[in-house]
């Protein structure tokens, strides 16, 4: 077996794992860093983002306006220590990233421009059209190239964590193009493998967010925090799930039902003037604008499409020179692939999976196994709460990819090589699991198992989620988990680029992922955020829910559920609300 | 919306490489279901999941902005989730790995010499000195921004590599994505690096390697137009030639 040694690994070329390698090298330039990723990294799903980055600068806007838009949007459930540092490093960061060219959008005057996000008090997404991950991603991998202390290792496929006394020793890996299984010794591990995605059939996500670190992470002993939590995105297509950026309502998009009309003010979200308000109707949050679509869905005032049922997000108000000049992306999106030109037409949108609040639980990126952190969507660094506000993520990977890399970094200082007989042995032990999963004729195709995942946890932990259809989603997940054990058949035995088995590979992490959101979503028995329950449990209930659960691996059984309190400095509880009669916006 | 609704079968040729095995390549053909609005990708996946496993492919985001499903559709790069089936039928439709490139397996194809190409152009901004960040950001006019946005959208899904007949003919040619790159960043109000990035501009294998076919841009997908960046340096290089680009540069007038 191949072992390349180094002082830190990290895992995921996206913006999280691409700004912490930076921040190593530059505390640390002597150090070692080993990305490692199983794309390119231009072709991590940051790419995808669309709408922008928060960060205070406007006069009227404050470091506690932020604070509060976050917690209130979390529905209490966030760290307030972590919101409080996270909201006073965005502009830094985001000024960082200018500074490295990344091509924000400007005024006339050549300053920053920001817009809307739903869940803002003020306009404070600084946005590079509607293709703001595509260039903080493309920014950083080039600016990347700079330091020599980082070595790429692109198109690695990370299959196991090495421990060993407690500790983490390095990581196992595929070479995809060869399929030969490569052990990287390092004394710090870094995760910034994005969301999961993919453990639900309709999404917005790429094919790779499949939930590799946290799985990783879950089986070596870490808690997966708060994953009942999952977002859904108001306004995707139909089929595809392709995402039409909230930037769309921030210039100034509207949502209108079958017969044209604006259902959002019938859901606490009104009224309709004056228009258009921050924090109201089209501006509000993504949970609540996700829900509203399922009560309209169940009134029977969505429309049909060949792809299921849908509402109308129609910017032709906006005009042709504003859709083209802020909306390139998914102006071409909805031309192409669902045949609607928004210049002249609604485009029909429906919510789909978006975003994982919950993730791997790490206090300011440490995690609970010494030597390994986590940042990005894979991480629950508790600045999401319940249901995370658009224009937050896009920020906390280089906030906290940062403080990622450079608390590695501190502590990669301190201990000493890697190197022993019991970590070989490890990677020995783990390799022979992995070719013997690749050698596997005999079971059930790796497809089968994965839409049923996709369909159940679909249906049994959506938009609103019942006790019943919970228990049926775990139980289905459960048995999936058996089928899995018993065995995928794969077509390819062969080495080389063998993407059959890499699947294989990430349904593990999938299915056990998935069984984690549905255990803590069954045992929160309140609606909070992101998680709303239509039987006795549909309110609030912070005498026995303002925690954060925790989901512990059991190995082939279900995960033990317990919970952590929440950290309130400051905001203390109380009734969220949006709507209701406001100061008008000024649109830019 | 029936139409749309009907299920039609295409039957896709599909080159095959297993690096593997001693065998050539050689073609298979799939029949495979699709619907009106079921793309060249979805296709590939369906003969994935359903069919045959051992078909191999890169893809991810499926929206035409991660670059990784390249290929050659009926002989023409393009991207398979933004190619949709339809338009083919009822003939039948040839998928081949992108040319010019080192087949892996299948339709993977090595692209190890661009990432070494897109190294070489130092893509990153070399400003005149580092600015704190406390200062807050670079003073950037939407005129000046239009100076090099459009060279900022390559997504780097090297259909114009696949397009470039010299890069075909040259391969140490440093092609159309990268010298695209190079010009973002030279044209860049915030960035003085022209002359850490002029030996690459300049030599053989730098701008002067491509005889205007403009393929390149044909098949962009983003409207990169990396053949106008590859030209407008042509310009650039041969001021820097006679020294016109430097004088230009200490008055101001570089970009």
């Amino acid at each position: 077996m191949q072992v390349i040694t180094c002082d830190i690994v990290v895992v995921g070329g996206g913006g999280t794992g691409l700004r912490a390698a930076i921040a190593i090298a530059e505390s640390d330039p002597k150090l070692t860093v080993a990305l490692v990723s199983k794309v390119v990294p231009m072709r991590s799903h940051t790419v995808a983002a669309e709408g922008g980055a928060a960060g205070v600068i406007r006069g009227d806007d404050t470091l506690d306006n932020h604070f509060n838009d976050t917690v209130s949007g979390g529905d209490w459930l966030c760290d307030q220590d972590a919101v409080q540092y996270f909201v006073e490093h965005c502009v830094e960061e985001l000024v960082q990233l200018e500074h490295w060219g990344c091509p924000w959008s400007r005024k006339d005057d050549g300053n920053i421009n920001v817009r809307f996000f739903g869940g803002m008090t003020v306009q404070r997404t600084w946005f590079a059209a509607d293709k703001s991950g595509f260039h903080i991603l493309h920014t950083l991998f080039q600016t990347s190239i700079k330091y020599p202390g980082i070595q790429r290792y692109d198109e690695y496929f990370v299959a196991d964590l090495i421990l060993e006394d407690g500790r983490v020793r390095g990581v196992l890996a595929i070479e995809v193009a060869t399929g030969e299984i490569v052990l990287f010794e390092a004394k710090a591990v870094i995760l910034g493998t994005g969301g999961a995605g993919r453990v639900y059939r309709q999404n917005t996500n790429a094919g790779i967010v499949t939930g590799d670190g946290m799985g990783l992470a879950y089986r070596h002993g870490a808690k997966l925090r708060d994953m009942e939590f999952v977002q859904y995105h108001p306004t995707c297509l139909p089929g595809s799930g392709i995402l039409m950026t909230e930037g769309c309502r921030g210039e100034g998009g509207i949502l209108t039902n079958k017969d044209g009309y604006r259902y959002l003010q019938d859901y606490a979200l009104g009224p309709l003037d004056p228009w258009p308000r921050p924090k109201a109707m089209e501006l509000g949050p993504r949970d609540r604008l996700s829900q509203a679509f399922w009560h309209e869905d169940q009134k029977g005032n969505t429309f049909q499409t060949p792809l299921g049922t849908a509402v109308n997000l129609d910017l032709r108000h906006l005009g042709e020179k504003k859709i083209l000049e802020r909306l390139p992306l998914i102006t071409e999106a909805a031309r192409v692939f669902a045949g609607v030109d928004p210049v002249t037409d609604p485009i029909p949108v429906r919510p789909a999976v978006h975003y994982t609040m919950g993730g791997v639980y790490a206090n300011m990126t440490e995690t609970e196994v010494p030597g390994l952190y986590a940042a990005g969507e894979c991480s629950s660094v508790g600045i999401h709460g319940a249901n995370r506000l658009g224009s937050n993520s896009l920020v906390e990977i280089i906030v906290f990819g940062k403080v990622a890399g450079e608390r590695a970094a501190a502590y990669a200082r301190t201990v000493k090589d890697g190197s022993s007989a019991g970590v070989r042995q490890q990677a020995e032990e783990s390799a022979s699991r992995l070719l013997a999963l690749l050698k596997n004729d005999k079971g059930e195709r790796v497809a089968t198992l994965r839409n049923e995942m996709g369909d159940a946890m679909e249906t049994g932990v959506g938009i609103y989620r019942n006790a019943s259809g919970m228990k049926t989603a775990y139980e289905k997940i459960a048995e999936l988990r058996a089928r899995y054990r018993a065995g995928i058949a794969l077509d390819d035995h062969s080495r080389s680029f063998n993407t059959e088995w890499l699947t294989t590979i990430e349904l593990g992490f999938m299915l056990e992922v998935a069984e984690a959101m549905a255990h803590s979503a069954y045992n929160r028995k309140e609606s909070r955020g992101a998680h709303v329950r239509l039987d006795e449990y549909s309110t609030r209930d912070d005498d026995k829910f303002l925690q954060h659960s925790l989901a512990t691996y059991t190995g082939e059984g279900p995960p033990a559920i317990s919970y952590q309190p929440v950290t309130i400095t400051k905001s203390q509880p109380r009734t969220r609300s949006y709507g209701g009669a406001g100061k008008q916006a000024v649109m830019t | 919306m029936t139409a749309e609704t009907n299920t039609r079968t295409i039957e896709i040729d599909v080159l095959r490489y297993d690096p593997d095995t001693e065998a050539p390549p050689r073609y298979q053909t799939y029949k495979v279901p699709f619907q009106h609005d079921t793309s060249v990708l979805q296709g590939l996946q369906y003969i994935k999941d359903n069919l045959d496993g051992t078909l191999t492919f890169r893809w991810s985001c499926r929206m035409a902005i991660c670059g990784s499903c390249g290929t050659m559709i009926n002989g023409i790069p393009q991207l398979s989730c933004h190619t949709f089936l339809r338009d083919y039928w009822p003939k039948k439709l040839r998928i081949d790995p992108l040319e010019h490139f080192p087949i892996i397996k299948d339709l993977a194809i090595d692209q190890t010499d661009f990432l070494n190409k897109l190294d070489s152009v130092k893509p990153y901004l070399i400003p005149k000195q580092e600015k704190p960040i406390s200062e807050g950001a670079y003073l950037q006019t939407p005129k000046q921004m239009e100076q090099y946005y459009n060279y900022s959208q390559c997504i780097n899904c090297l259909l114009c590599y696949a397009a470039c007949p010299q890069y075909g003919l040259t391969p140490t040619f440093t092609g159309p994505a990268a010298l695209a790159l190079l010009h973002r960043y030279n044209a860049d109000s915030r960035d003085v690096g022209w002359s850490a990035r002029s030996d690459v501009l300049n030599s053989e294998d730098g701008v002067w390697r491509c005889t205007l076919v403009g393929y390149c841009s044909e098949v962009c997908p983003k409207n990169v137009d990396p053949a106008h960046a590859i030209n407008q340096n042509k310009v650039n290089s041969t001021l820097d030639y006679f020294g016109v680009l430097k004088l230009l540069s200490t008055v101001g007038l570089g970009k």
